[in-house]
């Protein structure tokens, strides 16, 4: 069954993609959707079969590579952890493979499409199924594909292919963090297997090792590494900049890997190291740390965006944020919680979100929206579910993660604690105003957009509406129905050791916070509520007014704090500057210069003297001689005298 | 089976084909169709020959297999060969790609089509001998032979700086091999034997060692070729044929990292051991170095050609971490770099086919008109970049792991080519396959024909079968790698010991 649902998506991408002529579009879409509505299916059952029945499995499909010690096989690794974001995936990823029949009708390649999601979704539950690191990194760096390929899907726009680019190689740069962390983990433990690490890594509580010529500690080395990889996925701060340019993909896309599933792989990836991280402090203080800080930078930037898309895309970075820094109190169960109402909420977001771009004839800019909740109604009460859930409104489903994360932060009483506490709650206010913001400025006022849009304004087919239905649902009872599982009285029988605590339980704290502390977040959503609704529709012209009056503020915001310009300076420039100078000077004038150019023009020089000196005259080559018998002569006389 | 001297045939059957081609009389037509089948058949035959290696290898053994040996020169000199484990994939590698390079000639070629194939068939029998000969002189009669055709390939039937860049293929690997051979010559007069095997466990002394080491690395270190002396690698690409491009990053350069295992390591282990951090300095530099000129490039096969330098850069650094994840890790990525890389040639030599030009700005949005050929180009870009699942991956990751347990410095810079490579691999693909179709001439191109299919086919299929499942190659390796390991551990540690020994007498006189 395991198996099944793994490979099911993997068969569906090579019929789309390679067959996708033969069966047609149609065809290629009956063929991945049914298969990945299987594999959903399967994966429910694998659900309550091993979170709820306390089952479980470990499913060794045959050797990967080995040389010496460094080995490994291809393998699920079935556990509660696993479970969960089987559900997650293929639950969020068959919803969209089905909108996404209806939005991509009108495209031109459409088993193409079809075939990338599919293939994207067997590597994602390639990563959430595997044994040892290395399996791990081969799912991280095929959703990483599978995501440069559909960013990059409208290839002929020159914006989505830098795009694509972009997503790659700031993934990368993660990447090579996680691999060396890989390697730390392979030298030290001698294995790659997370049963065998996770074994042996007390052993090594406060021992160092050398790592670029410094004396560190090996574990706290080792999880920062491998953090830094998870920074790259999931668009923490420093490596988010390509997460805001993905919009450039088709939104389906953003709805599956870019809000419910790739982006939390890092989270995912966290969670499941969580007996590395648990036994070094240092690390999980770097991990609330950039947590923390990401789930506020992104709000604050997610405050100024004009664009539906990359409002929401500020919005999931700093919602990772949250899940980070859960993680870094050891909420573990708290940051897989969010990840689960959050797949369900972001997605309905996004897929809210385009439907609307559908129904506006493509328009992204909310500066051109305005007034249309009358016109398409479903899609606005969809959003509405989004929003609630997202701020955090009691019996949402974001009220009950995301409070319980901003309250294990504060029960977990250190330093670090706080400091997360306290922008936590910030975020929460930012967030409630920007996704309130968002609602009104798109939906309610006066229409902006051209009479020609507000005439064509449509509501979405059914084929588009109902995975949306589905969603709201999630978005509404994902968060009471599981509160329990993941975080209340059945953690233990729940999670069954696949989350990993080295000391108390902070959920257990958390439960027991005071009460002002439980109504903050709850307060701080009204009040950014409040404020979204005086600025945008009790007042509109106010927005501008701040905006011309703290130009420098809002300018910083909405250049999201300068980090694409920063990076180009430091980073792109230079390197293109170094290639060519170490290409035309380094290659050219002086490896060759030096080297075959240079010897053989002093060999043509040399030759060209010698050829003068044999000009043909007799009387040349006389003196010549005459010359040498002269030096002969000489240098006897000299020596013999 | 063991009987009949299958090293042999396959190494001497595409000179007997070569042979053929030469009697061929008529019509230049007739002449040009018959000399194209006969070098197809001749390669494909002696493919399916080598076939019987993969299967009748002792997988067990790190002994010296289909062993041949006859007295031949003076009763000193032995016409001896043989595979072990490190050479035995080497032989496939290069009937493997025969047969493709021939095929990818088919309508390219057009003048003087029966002297191409003849160089090429001859320079099949000299590649092949090189992996598999087992005394000195006839290593080196392969070894140096191989250049003759190659020049000539690049000489007569490349682009308009063939000279030039003959040239300088020529002499920077001629300047090589001389130092090599003074060091045979030595060899010889100290060992008393040219017999490769012998040589392996002949100690030579410490100081001379490392002499000859030198003289080998000035040889290997050119064909490799490592940082500096690179520089002949993007001109001769450049400006040769598709084919001989591929044979070259194919094959000719694995000769280099051949040459330091079979050579270098087991004969002068000290001197590797004293070298090493040269090698990986060089190494590092080499892999930054060339990806970010890479980056800069112009012309897609000078790209690819520096690419090409980068990996050989991984792979410098894996040989010389003398543990197995590195030693395995070099011989995979040499491999993965054969498929990957002449397949990357062979992608640049189907649109210039078309378009006679190789100039990257010339070309954008192939994929409209070509999305067969933008998803095979799309598979080796992603091998190249290391993608798990491809056999790029298996040999950067080893060789990585091998570097990190010797030194995270290494590590850490030969990883850097993770990121550079992934970008000029990306900006290239960017440039030439995707966009908007604009320019007129790339509106009519055509997708690949069913020749051209057959051509990436198998190659595609050994990129992902390495990915997924390289233990049917790694299997071969582990004995050979493991006992190359261990002879190497023990005349180190022996030195190692022998100071010691010395300074306890000493106190105890």
């Amino acid at each position: 069954m395991y198996q099944a649902i793994v490979f099911l998506p993997l068969i569906g991408a090579i019929i789309a993609g390679f067959f996708g002529r033969w069966i047609g579009d149609r065809g290629a879409q009956l063929v991945t959707c049914s298969l990945l509505v299987v594999s959903a299916l399967l994966s429910i059952i694998a659900f309550f079969d091993v979170a709820l029945g306390h089952g479980g499995a470990r499913i060794e499909l045959f050797t990967w590579f080995d040389s010496g010690d460094f080995a490994a096989s291809w393998a699920l690794r079935i556990d509660t952890l696993t479970a969960v974001m089987l559900v997650v995936v293929t639950g969020v990823s068959s919803l969209v493979h089905i909108y996404s029949v209806g939005y991509m009708s009108h495209d031109t390649s459409i088993p193409r499409f079809m075939s990338y999601l599919s293939l994207f979704t067997f590597a994602m539950l390639m990563l959430v199924t595997a044994d040892n690191f290395v399996q791990l990194f081969f799912g991280w760096e095929g959703v990483g594909l599978a995501s440069y390929l559909l960013i990059g899907f409208w290839y002929k726009k020159p914006s989505a292919n830098a795009a694509a680019i972009k997503a790659f190689l700031v993934n990368r740069v993660g990447d090579f963090g996680f691999a060396l962390g890989i390697f730390a983990v392979f030298v030290v433990f001698g294995s790659l297997s997370f049963d065998t690490v996770f074994a042996n890594a007390p052993e090594f509580v406060g021992r160092n090792f050398l790592f670029l010529g410094q004396q560190v500690d090996i574990l706290t080395t080792i999880c920062i590494l491998l953090f830094i990889g998870a920074m790259g996925k999931s668009a923490q701060l420093g490596l988010h900049t390509w997460l805001p340019d993905a919009m450039e993909g088709p939104t389906p896309v953003s709805a599956l890997i870019h809000a419910a599933t790739m982006v939390t792989a890092g989270v995912f990836m966290v969670c499941r190291c969580s007996p590395l991280f648990e036994l070094s402090p240092t690390a999980l203080t770097f991990v609330t740390f950039i947590g923390a800080t990401t789930a506020f930078f992104a709000a604050t930037v997610g405050v100024a965006q004009n664009d539906i898309k990359r409002v929401i895309a500020y919005s999931t970075c700093s919602q990772l944020g949250y899940m980070f820094f859960a993680a870094g109190v050891s909420a573990y169960g708290a940051a897989i919680f969010h990840l689960f109402t959050h797949a369900f909420f972001k997605a309905l977001l996004f897929l809210g979100a385009g439907s609307v771009i559908h129904a506006m004839s493509d328009e992204q800019d909310m500066r051109n929206m305005g007034g249309i909740r009358k016109m398409i109604p479903f899609t606005y009460v969809m959003m509405l579910v989004g929003t609630l859930a997202l701020t955090g409104v009691p019996f949402f489903a974001g009220f009950y993660s995301k409070d319980m994360i901003i309250e294990s932060a504060f029960a977990a009483h250190t330093d670090i604690g706080e400091y997360a506490f306290v922008l936590g709650v910030a975020a929460a206010f930012l967030t409630a105003f920007y996704s309130w913001r968002l609602i009104f400025m798109t939906f309610h006022g006066k229409p902006r957009a051209s009479e020609a849009v507000i005439h064509h304004v449509h509501e979405s087919p059914a084929v588009m509406t109902v995975p949306l239905a589905i969603l709201a649902a999630g978005a509404v009872g994902a968060g009471y129905l599981f509160y329990d599982y993941f975080v209340g009285h059945h953690y233990e029988e729940f999670w069954r050791g696949s989350l990993y605590l080295a000391g108390e339980n902070v959920l257990e704290a958390a439960h027991h916070v005071p009460l002002w502390v439980k109504l903050l977040p709850l307060v701080m959503s009204v009040s950014g509520f409040a404020l979204a609704w005086a600025l945008y529709i009790k007042a509109p012209d106010i927005p501008g007014r701040l905006a011309k009056m703290h130009e420098p503020i809002y300018k910083f915001l909405l250049n999201k704090w300068y980090f694409d310009e920063i990076y180009d300076f430091l980073l792109v420039r230079p390197a293109k500057y170094l290639g060519l100078v170490l290409w035309k000077k380094g290659d050219g004038e002086t490896i060759d210069g030096f080297g075959p150019d240079g010897v053989s023009a002093v060999v043509l020089d040399l030759s060209r003297r010698a050829r003068k000196l044999q000009s043909g005259y007799l009387y040349h080559y006389a003196f010549a001689m005459l010359i040498g018998v002269a030096a002969i002569a000489t240098w006897f006389m000299v020596m013999g005298g | 089976m063991s009987n009949w001297p299958i090293l042999s045939v396959i190494t001497f059957l595409p000179l007997v084909g070569a042979l053929f081609i030469l009697l061929i009389r008529g019509e230049e037509e007739i002449v040009n169709r018959n000399a194209r089948q006969v070098a197809l058949w001749t390669t494909v035959i002696t493919f399916i020959l080598s076939l019987a290696l993969w299967a009748g290898f002792d997988r067990t053994t790190a002994e010296f297999q289909f062993v041949e040996k006859s007295e031949w020169i003076a009763g000193a000199i032995n016409y001896h060969m043989g595979v072990d484990g490190i050479t035995v994939l080497f032989v496939l590698l290069t009937t493997l790609l025969m047969p493709i390079c021939i095929l990818a000639s088919w309508e390219a070629i057009t003048v003087r089509v029966r002297e191409y194939m003849i160089a090429f068939l001859v320079l099949e029998t000299l590649m092949i001998g090189v992996f598999c000969a087992l005394d000195l002189v006839l290593f080196y009669l392969f070894f140096e032979g191989g250049l003759i055709p190659m020049f000539l390939i690049i000489g007569i039937w490349g682009g308009p700086r063939k000279i030039y860049s003959a040239f300088k293929f020529f002499l920077y690997t001629l300047l090589g091999s001389v130092l090599m051979l003074i060091a045979m010559i030595y060899m010889y007069w100290e060992a008393g034997t040219t017999d490769i095997p012998t040589l392996m466990t002949h100690q030579f002394d410490p100081d001379i060692q490392k002499w000859l080491w030198l003289a080998f690395f000035a040889s290997f270190a050119v064909k490799m070729p490592m940082w500096p002396v690179h520089t002949w690698l993007p001109d001769a690409h450049v400006e040769a044929p598709t084919a001989g491009s591929v044979v070259l990053a194919g094959i000719l350069l694995k000769m280099g990292g051949y040459g330091f295992l079979r050579f270098s390591l087991p004969m002068f282990p000290l001197a590797s051991e004293y070298f090493a951090t040269l090698i990986f300095v060089l190494s590092v530099i080499a892999v930054v170095y060339t990806s970010l000129v890479a980056l800069m490039q112009e012309d897609m096969k000078k790209l690819i050609a520096y690419s090409s330098v980068a990996h050989m850069g991984f792979v410098t650094i894996g040989i010389f971490t003398f543990n197995q994840q590195g030693l395995e890790g070099s011989i995979i990525q040499m491999l993965s770099h054969g498929i990957v890389s002449g397949a990357l040639f062979l992608c640049v030599g189907v649109v210039y086919d078309r378009i006679h030009s190789r100039e990257i700005s010339r070309y954008g949005g192939l994929v409209n008109r070509m999305p067969k050929y933008a998803f095979i180009f799309m598979v080796f870009t992603m091998a190249a970049v290391a993608l798990p699942g491809t056999s790029g991956f298996i040999g950067e990751f080893l060789i990585l792991a091998g570097a990190y347990k010797v030194n995270t410095w290494v590590a850490f810079g030969a990883a850097t080519g993770m990121v550079l490579g992934a970008a000029y691999m990306l900006w290239l693909y960017r440039r030439v396959i995707f966009g908007e179709l604009v320019r007129e001439d790339l509106k009519t191109i055509l997708d690949l024909s069913r020749r051209e299919i057959w051509v990436f086919a198998p190659l595609i299929l050994i990129v992902v079968w390495m990915g997924v499942y390289p233990a049917s190659f790694t299997e071969f390796l582990h004995v050979s790698v493991e006992n190359l390991m261990a002879q190497h551990d023990a005349v180190v540690t022996a030195a190692r010991a022998l100071p010691v020994e010395v300074a306890v007498t000493e106190v105890a006189q």
